[in-house]
């Protein structure tokens, strides 16, 4: 069995289940915010980069413009910028196999992919794509389950769903606090954003933290 | 085409280019150590901002309701290194319940 279950196929099995199961909370998100099920569905499928839809689910859903929703999006979509530049030397994929490899290229490929250099390139190349895959796969399936079952709920406060979208913004931010600086920009950026909503229109105050973070990671 | 779908479409083009925007460039352009530093910090802040409008907004007022208690559930379990699931599920039930109380 072992000799058919490989230690990669494993890691990526195991970051695609539990991962893409989290598809049901933005499925949930995306309805309760006022999307469709196929614009729930659309946004997994397309955008596939679990910070970025919750944030143009988030956006919306408190008032802000298009244009915020999808530059505070893209905003948080540069990073698989970058995780494309570490994997392009190691996948070398060309033609309609590099456009496949960039629509899968997030944390969770990457991650997997990097943790298994020790085992050599091929199994880079295989936890790359065995993850971004699975991920995509589960993570879309449970995006139609989240949205159908909001769908069905009504008043989504009296089920939590007011509570789980900002409970999901956690999740996504606790494990990038790895400083004292970090947690202190965190905590920055939470007030500024917040004492900044009566003042400005509907989506840039969030949008507005992006320059403190470029400020502060210019000046350091 | 209603703010839905332009923010849906808009954000899945943008997505795309991104991604696929890295896999073509040469390595040197986004290899310098100032860009890797703010690409780490940018989803902080953004994050935190989400946070924070997400739970103590309503448009473009200030509220402080259910949602404060799912958010300390939420920090609760985080601290308690619960794994995502469990972080989403018990900031909703724990607001679930105060909601539907009082």
């Amino acid at each position: 069995m072992s000799k058919h279950f490989s230690p990669t196929l494993r890691d990526s099995l195991s970051v695609s289940i539990t991962v893409g199961a989290s598809g049901v909370a933005f499925g949930a998100a995306a309805v309760a915010n006022g999307f469709s099920v196929l614009q729930a569905c659309l946004l997994s499928l397309l955008i596939f980069s679990g910070a970025s839809q919750f944030a143009v689910v988030g956006v919306i859903g408190s008032g802000g413009s298009p244009i915020t929703a999808i530059a505070t999006a893209s905003l948080l979509g540069t990073r698989n910028a970058l995780y494309g530049v570490i994997m392009a030397p190691r996948l070398r994929v060309k033609g309609l196999k590099r456009v496949l490899a960039a629509q899968i290229t997030i944390d969770e490929s990457t991650g997997v992919a990097l943790g298994q250099e020790q085992r050599g390139n091929e199994a880079v190349q295989k936890g790359f794509w065995y993850t971004g895959i699975g991920v995509f796969v589960f993570w879309n399936l449970f995006t139609l389950a989240g949205a159908l079952g909001a769908q069905a709920m009504g008043d989504v406060r009296s089920f939590g769903l007011d509570a789980a979208v900002p409970a999901a913004f956690l999740g996504l931010l606790w494990p990038r606090l790895t400083s004292t600086s970090e947690r202190f920009l965190a905590i920055a950026c939470a007030i500024f954003a917040v004492a900044m909503t009566p003042i400005l229109p509907a989506g840039l105050p969030i949008i507005a933290t992006a320059f403190i973070a470029i400020a502060v990671g210019v000046r350091r | 085409m209603n703010a839905f779908w332009i923010a849906t479409l808009g954000t899945s083009v943008v997505a795309f280019v991104l991604k696929y925007s890295g896999h073509s460039v040469p390595e040197r352009w986004l290899s310098h150590p100032k860009i890797q530093r703010v690409n780490a910090l940018i989803p902080i802040a953004l994050l935190s901002a989400l946070v924070s409008v997400q739970s103590f907004t309503d448009k473009t007022t200030l509220v402080v309701d259910q949602r404060i208690v799912g958010l300390a559930v939420a920090i609760t379990a985080q601290l308690l290194k619960a794994p995502f699931p469990i972080v989403v599920i018990s900031a909703a039930v724990s607001s679930a319940i105060v909601y539907n109380l009082f």
